[in-house]
């Protein structure tokens, strides 16, 4: 059988496709069909004869095989330093094997290679930063999830993941009008604790344009409420879009790079209609990462940037306590030990470090804040990253992946994580659930809103 | 034999190996692509050479990047190789004789005791290399044939030039086996993984740009050691 019902080189386009894959629950058959998938070995060569250039040639040829990216490698220290997990063996079996047989592989060596990029590295980039020769696993690991996408050897779930965004643009079924709805509903349901409070769709102009990540309408609605009430307390003039309001992007950990564009087009799009003075996003690491950082090249900009500064959620927040338009009560700082989780995509891959430690000083009092070891742009990815999180085959796979997180956390004493990025948080809850050691996790919006004061004229009137 | 190694044969070898040199980077630049790699390579030219400049240098220095830091043995090994495979070659007087007899050109020398003591000290951390890919086990999963190839084609014409300095006799042979290892490498260069001779500066420079264009440059916080 060349091709499969739900196992085939085609992504989803349509709904109706969407909702037969989800119907083969858990993908048991998706993942029965990808055993007689055919691989289409004339095209998986033109690929990488067109998109393989001289950056990964020369990163694969001159590896030194030296071993240094070893123990950079989380998931290599966390497998008991399996020799499998060292970075450079991994891409090498993977991409190596692919040019060095000019494409002609098996169906075998294909699934292999989706086991492996898809649960034995992150794309986290923690590697990059210690190889001699700047080799970037991370980035060529990101790279073979995209060969093995075109051919069809994608998880399950990031098949669906990628064909919610080029269904709905949004990584869940979140429809415009659920959108609009939601954010309507949630404006009604705090009206009356914050008097004036709004979330106005579409205004234009606007000093800020928000954008969130789709489990925040679908699942934490209240993300957003929050969110409102933070802008409404700082007095900003605030919007977001009706369309173009999703910022995260299962294309990109699923490597669809065409379902990508799709995705953050419609993100500048809704830039270029509403003209805001600029953009924030929420405390999503991918989001940040897919929008800003990445997102840019997909839509084919060669600035780099996004249409107009776009900015991860953090940074809104150090601004904001920084120019005192949000104001922390002394009496309710933070007293007990609290650590910070640095998400790679916006630290390792962004450089917002220092932000988010400025952000601790206001809201902890001081000595109770503890860095995990190692923090900052070395710090380990959660175990959860791109697309680990979500992928039932690996479960077993990311619950050990998630060991590294908890003894980092284990090691500070602390209670209280403050995650701001969704991925990781997600990654500390299954780790409290997994492991059970006690522990509380917070994005930085709870936190805040619990913690500001809130000027005289916004007070509830007695 | 002798004269057309020292002759002839080395302006073949420097034409192949200057040439080969060349075309590797003119090709590793030629196939950068901002849009596949996801680097404003153009746009923000200023900010990623500054970078691109950083992240070589910080390699350059020992202990200057974390990853140094981390492992001060496998650094030293790092360092003294090079060290040695770099300067030996390029200021022995031996070898600035011949660059002045048969090319022309004028080329100070090294003191022969410091030549010495870099060689030998150059070969030892070789043999220590060798071990470390024999003995740690996430360098052995790595290492390859060619692996052991290339250290052999970078440390013969080290060990031959020491035994001809040493006059163990058959002096004669051993020149001869120096001067044809010492051929090999510099034509190897191009063609293989020893072309990271220059490929080394082209990829870290890649990489010193990728992170101080779009991974934190702007904020000071580029490539981070
Ligand atoms: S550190 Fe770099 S050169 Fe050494 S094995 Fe790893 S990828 Fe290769
Ligand atoms: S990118 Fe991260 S997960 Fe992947 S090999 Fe490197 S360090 Fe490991
Ligand atoms: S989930 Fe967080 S820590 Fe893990 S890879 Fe993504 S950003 Fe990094």
């Amino acid at each position: 059988m060349p091709e499969g019902k739900f196992c085939n080189k085609t992504p989803i386009q349509t709904e109706e496709a969407l909702l037969s894959l989800l119907s083969d629950t858990r993908g048991t058959q998706y993942y029965e069909e990808m055993k007689s998938l055919e691989v289409n070995k004339e095209d998986l060569w033109n690929r990488i004869q067109k998109t393989c250039k001289s950056r990964m040639r020369t990163w694969l040829d001159i590896c030194a095989h030296c071993g240094l990216c070893a123990d950079s490698c989380f998931l290599y220290l966390v497998n008991d330093r399996d020799p499998e997990q060292v970075p450079s063996r991994k891409i090498q079996s993977m991409l190596r094997t692919m040019i060095e047989k000019k494409g002609d592989v098996t169906t075998e060596f294909m699934i292999e290679c989706m086991n492996t990029a898809w649960s034995k590295c992150t794309c986290c980039s923690r590697c990059a930063q210690f190889c001699p020769h700047g080799i970037d696993m991370g980035q060529m690991n990101s790279y073979i999830r995209g060969l093995l996408f075109s051919q069809g050897f994608v998880p399950w779930e990031m098949k669906i993941g990628s064909g919610m965004h080029r269904v709905y643009r949004a990584q869940m079924d979140v429809t415009t009008e659920d959108w609009v709805e939601t954010c309507e509903w949630m404006a009604e349901e705090n009206e009356e604790e914050w008097p004036g409070l709004e979330i106005p769709v579409d205004k234009e102009g606007a000093d800020i344009m928000y954008t969130c990540n789709a489990r925040e309408p679908k699942h934490y609605p209240e993300d957003l409420a929050e969110a409102a009430i933070l802008f409404h307390i700082a007095g900003e003039n605030w919007t977001v879009p009706s369309e173009g309001w999703e910022q995260t992007s299962l294309t990109m950990f699923a490597g669809d790079w065409e379902g990508a564009k799709m995705q953050v087009d419609n993100v500048y799009a809704a830039i270029e209609r509403l003209k805001p003075k600029r953009v924030i996003g929420t405390e999503c690491g991918h989001a940040h990462r897919a929008t800003v950082v990445e997102g840019p090249y997909w839509a084919g900009r060669a600035s780099g940037k996004p249409p107009a500064p776009y900015i991860h959620y953090v940074q809104w927040v150090a601004e904001a306590l920084r120019t005192g338009k949000l104001k922390i009560d002394p009496s309710k700082r933070i007293k007990e030990l609290v650590t910070l989780q640095d998400s790679c995509n916006y630290v390792r891959n962004h450089g917002l470090a220092e932000i988010t430690r400025e952000i601790m000083s206001y809201m902890v009092e001081p000595g109770y804040f503890v860095e995990m070891t190692p923090c900052k742009e070395y710090n380990y990815c959660c175990g959860g990253g791109g697309g680990f999180n979500g992928i039932g085959r690996y479960r077993q796979q990311r619950n050990k992946a998630l060991q590294t997180k908890r003894d980092q956390i284990l090691a500070t004493g602390a209670k209280l994580v403050i995650s701001p990025c969704h991925n990781c948080w997600d990654a500390i809850r299954d780790l409290e659930e997994e492991y059970e050691i006690g522990i509380r996790w917070s994005f930085l919006k709870p936190l805040l809103i619990g913690m500001v004061e809130i000027p005289e004229h916004l007070q509830p009137k007695e | 034999m002798y004269e057309f190694l020292t002759g002839p044969m080395l302006w073949v070898t420097f034409t192949v190996f200057i040439l080969g040199c060349i075309y590797r980077v003119v090709w590793y630049f030629r196939g950068l692509d901002w849009k596949l790699d996801r680097v404003a390579y153009k746009a923000d030219m200023g900010l990623g050479l500054k970078w691109a400049w950083k992240s070589i240098y910080h390699w350059l220095l020992p202990f200057g990047t974390f990853s140094w830091r981390r492992k001060p043995g496998m650094m030293s090994l790092f360092f003294i190789f090079h060290v040695g495979i770099v300067f030996v070659p390029l200021f022995l007087e031996a070898h600035t004789v011949i660059a002045r007899e048969h090319l022309g050109i004028n080329w100070p020398a090294m003191p022969a005791g410091l030549a010495d003591a870099l060689t030998v000290a150059m070969l030892a951390a070789g043999v220590m290399l060798i071990l470390r890919r024999i003995l740690l086990a996430e360098v052995r999963v790595l290492t390859t044939a060619n692996d052991y190839l290339m250290l052999a084609i970078a440390m013969a014409p080290f060990i031959t030039g020491i035994l001809c300095r040493l006059h163990v006799p058959g002096y004669e042979g051993w020149l001869l086996a120096h001067l044809v290892s010492g051929h090999v490498m510099l034509l190897a260069i191009p063609f293989t993984k020893l072309s990271h001779m220059v490929l080394f500066f082209c990829s870290r420079a890649q990489l010193g740009m990728d992170f101080g264009i779009k991974r934190g440059g702007e904020r000071g916080r580029g490539l981070v050691w």
